[in-house]
């Protein structure tokens, strides 16, 4: 058998796709971060309590309302970003012309406040969602086993982040958006709406993280603090791919689920800080991030 | 430290309907009797013990009258937030401050070890419940502390030996990274190898983890029959689940999983965990007497109780009981007393103290029921045997505590 390193082939192979998989998420999550920051400036700390959000939303969804799957990936992130429409609407506009900071504290704050809430309700062992109908099962790939989910999860992570990228680099919309975030005073003087434009990107950014919430949640048991583990990881990605690069977030969350999957197979003690050590290297090499211009 | 007193002060609870004390009997070190409950209220152990084993503790005082030779029985509480330092400060100041007799609750090892050395000082009285650390009646052992529920010794040891008698007999262990996993990896290798199986392999994973895709597909590839969990909480439920999504039982492996509680069983649904083996220390459909018990929690906490509940429960009336009889709250005489007894209620079956501390009673093999044999959403064991109590825990010939004349 053909050896990668000591390792069979196969396995190797097995390895790669599950990376590329979670870094597809990866790529789903900071990818809104990135969004928000690279147009609004705001540090977005409750982007893990979103995604949190977005998982119960469907959970309590199907329970309650007899929602389905297909139903809760369109409907979640509508109802999760108009959360954040009136969240940045009502409080973060606030705090919009003061340091960075501040903004980073609220959105922790207010992270806090919704883990709280529904740890008081729901407690944190989690509960589980059923994979749906369509997607059960798995196939077999020749060199491992891939549950059908996982693939599905990779397929739509990636599409959304092609979707998002074209809007915001190649639509008029997404030129608006571009040039009201780079000079606000000039875009009002001809006659765009930049604070409500401002309040839609921000119900985008936060719509993308519920809709990563909806693919976990038939993966991971959906509980109070399954966003706040991953958004540490998230904020790292976004770092590395440089802060506000939109291309940099989906390459690099990519990129750091491959590593991250082969060291889980050389040395898998290192692989809840791999990606830490690789963002302290790139932070050395090129502050910027990998694909952040320089200040 | 004003913070921690703010809780404190609000989370004071008077017990019970307060029937008036007719005047305490002068055995009785002042009043009342005081309980401190601590445990996690709010984290990751919250669902094994935490408001839930409050309001057992609270069921067994009613259950008792609301007091005991004429003086009213008080319930203190507080989030330890699975801190050791805060768990043994509040329960300083319990001591300092409160006059606590009892501490009860105590589920992360860490705590219970920390709070435990704090109740030796002062001379108190603590029953641990919710802890795994077989460490606890073994070099951390003290004649002012019981453990109550069970530890790690049957948790793995049984488990292990009944999956390598039925088959199992080369394993591929998943071990969490810190000291827990690894004592259990050692412990568990001990055992395997002792009943004449191997382990072929084993991977340490970081604690906590999320996703287990990769391990589980190392463990696919070992060609072990059996994956063996050392490990806990939130990673054993994560492993678990994964492992049902890759079609691991289905191809032909088997899990064991070694610290599972009822809580992670329900939290993951029948569909991932059926078949599961593992041990616990109580089930609350394991007969009529659980089950009357269990009702009567369900519909004052809306959940099914686990193992840790019943046993914080139990725990609590066999120290009530004791108080009465003896007339007195001096937790020497209590200790020695509570020890001359056999527990035998719903929950404890041929219980009694040993002089490590260790209360030793029957242990249950049991194994998660398939979707189609669950009759309703808490249906989740089936009881496959029992484990007698003189040989479920670490034998006192094993034993490094000073107590024991080895």
């Amino acid at each position: 058998m053909t050896m990668i390193f000591g390792v069979p082939l196969m396995v190797f192979m097995g390895q790669l796709m599950l990376g590329l998989i979670n870094g597809a998420f990866y790529a789903l999550l900071s990818l809104g971060l990135a969004v928000i920051f690279g147009l609004l400036k705001i540090i977005n700390f409750a982007h893990g309590a979103m995604y949190m959000l977005g998982a119960f939303a469907a959970l309590l969804g199907l329970q309650y309302l007899g929602l389905n799957y297909w139903a809760a990936l369109l409907v979640v992130p509508l109802v999760v970003g108009g959360l954040g429409m009136l969240i940045e609407r009502f409080i973060l506009r606030r705090i919009a012309h003061l340091d960075h900071l501040y903004g980073l504290l609220l959105t922790f704050g207010l992270a806090l406040i919704f883990e709280g809430s529904l740890t008081n309700f729901f407690g944190v062992s989690g509960s589980s969602y059923p994979t749906p109908e369509a997607l059960q099962g798995g196939v077999n790939l020749g060199f491992m086993f891939l549950p059908i989910y996982r693939g599905w999860v990779l397929i739509a992570a990636l599409a959304v982040c092609l979707v998002t990228w074209f809007i915001i680099e190649r639509t008029r919309l997404g030129a608006y958006l571009r040039a009201g975030t780079e000079n606000p005073a000039l875009m009002q003087a001809f006659g765009v709406n930049v604070p409500q434009l401002i309040t839609l990107t921000y119900g985008f950014g936060v719509a993308l993280a519920a809709f990563a919430g909806v693919l976990a949640a038939p993966l991971y048991p959906v509980s109070p603090t399954m966003g706040s583990s991953l958004l540490i990881v998230v904020f790292a990605v976004v770092v590395i791919g440089g802060m506000g690069s939109i291309i940099g977030a989906v390459i690099t969350g990519l990129v750091m689920g491959l590593i991250e999957g082969l060291t889980k197979v050389y040395y898998p003690e290192a692989a809840n800080t791999v990606i830490f050590v690789v963002m302290v290297v790139v932070l050395m090499l090129r502050p910027a991030g990998l694909f952040g211009k320089e200040a | 430290m004003t913070f921690n007193r703010k809780i404190l002060a609000s989370s004071i609870a008077v017990a019970a309907a307060t029937l008036m004390a007719t005047g305490a009997q002068a055995e009785m070190s002042d009043d009342a009797v005081r309980i401190g409950y601590l445990a996690d209220m709010s984290g990751t152990y919250r669902d094994l013990a935490g408001p839930g084993g409050l309001e057992a503790l609270q069921m067994a005082i009613e259950d008792f009258g609301g007091e005991v030779n004429g003086a009213p029985i008080e319930v203190l509480s507080a989030d330890d937030r699975n801190s050791a330092d805060v768990g043994a400060n509040t329960v300083r100041e319990w001591f300092d401050t409160k006059n606590v007799d009892l501490v009860s609750g105590l589920v992360a090892s860490s705590v219970a070890i920390a709070a435990t050395k704090v109740v030796e000082e002062n001379n108190g009285l603590a029953i641990v419940s919710g802890s795994a650390a077989s460490s606890i009646t073994n070099e951390h052992c003290a004649p002012t502390h019981i453990h109550w529920v069970y530890d790690t010794y049957p948790m793995a040891n049984a488990t292990a030996k009944a999956v390598v008698d039925q088959g199992g007999d080369s394993w591929f262990l998943l071990t969490a990274d810190y000291a827990f996993g690894h004592a259990m990896e050692k412990d568990v290798t001990e055992v395997v190898e002792e009943s004449g199986g191997t382990v072929v392999d084993s991977v340490r994973h970081p604690f906590p983890t999320t996703d287990f895709s990769s391990y589980i597909l190392q463990a696919q590839g070992s060609g072990a029959k059996v994956v063996g969990l050392a490990n806990a909480g939130g990673d054993t439920v994560n492993a678990i689940k994964t492992a049902s999504q890759f079609g691991l039982t289905q191809s032909g492996q088997q899990l064991a999983g070694l610290i599972v509680f009822l809580n992670d069983i329900y939290a993951m649904g029948l569909e991932a965990t059926q078949g599961l083996l593992l041990t616990t220390g109580w089930y609350w459909n394991m007969d009529e007497e659980s089950r009357e018990w269990a009702e009567r929690y369900y519909e004052r906490v809306g959940s099914m109780p686990g193992m840790v509940h019943a046993g914080i429960y139990s725990s609590a009336t066999h120290y009530l009981n004791t108080v009465e009889e003896i007339g007195s709250d001096d937790p020497e005489a209590v200790r020695a007393a509570m020890a001359e007894k056999p527990i035998d209620d719903f929950f404890s079956r041929n219980g009694r103290i040993r002089e490590d501390g260790r209360m030793v009673h029957d242990m249950y093999l049991v194994q998660v029921n398939a979707p189609e044999d669950a009759t309703h959403d808490w249906d989740l064991y089936e009881v496959l045997s029992t484990i007698p109590a003189e040989q479920a825990y670490r034998p006192l010939s094993e034993s490094q505590c000073d107590l024991v004349n080895n």
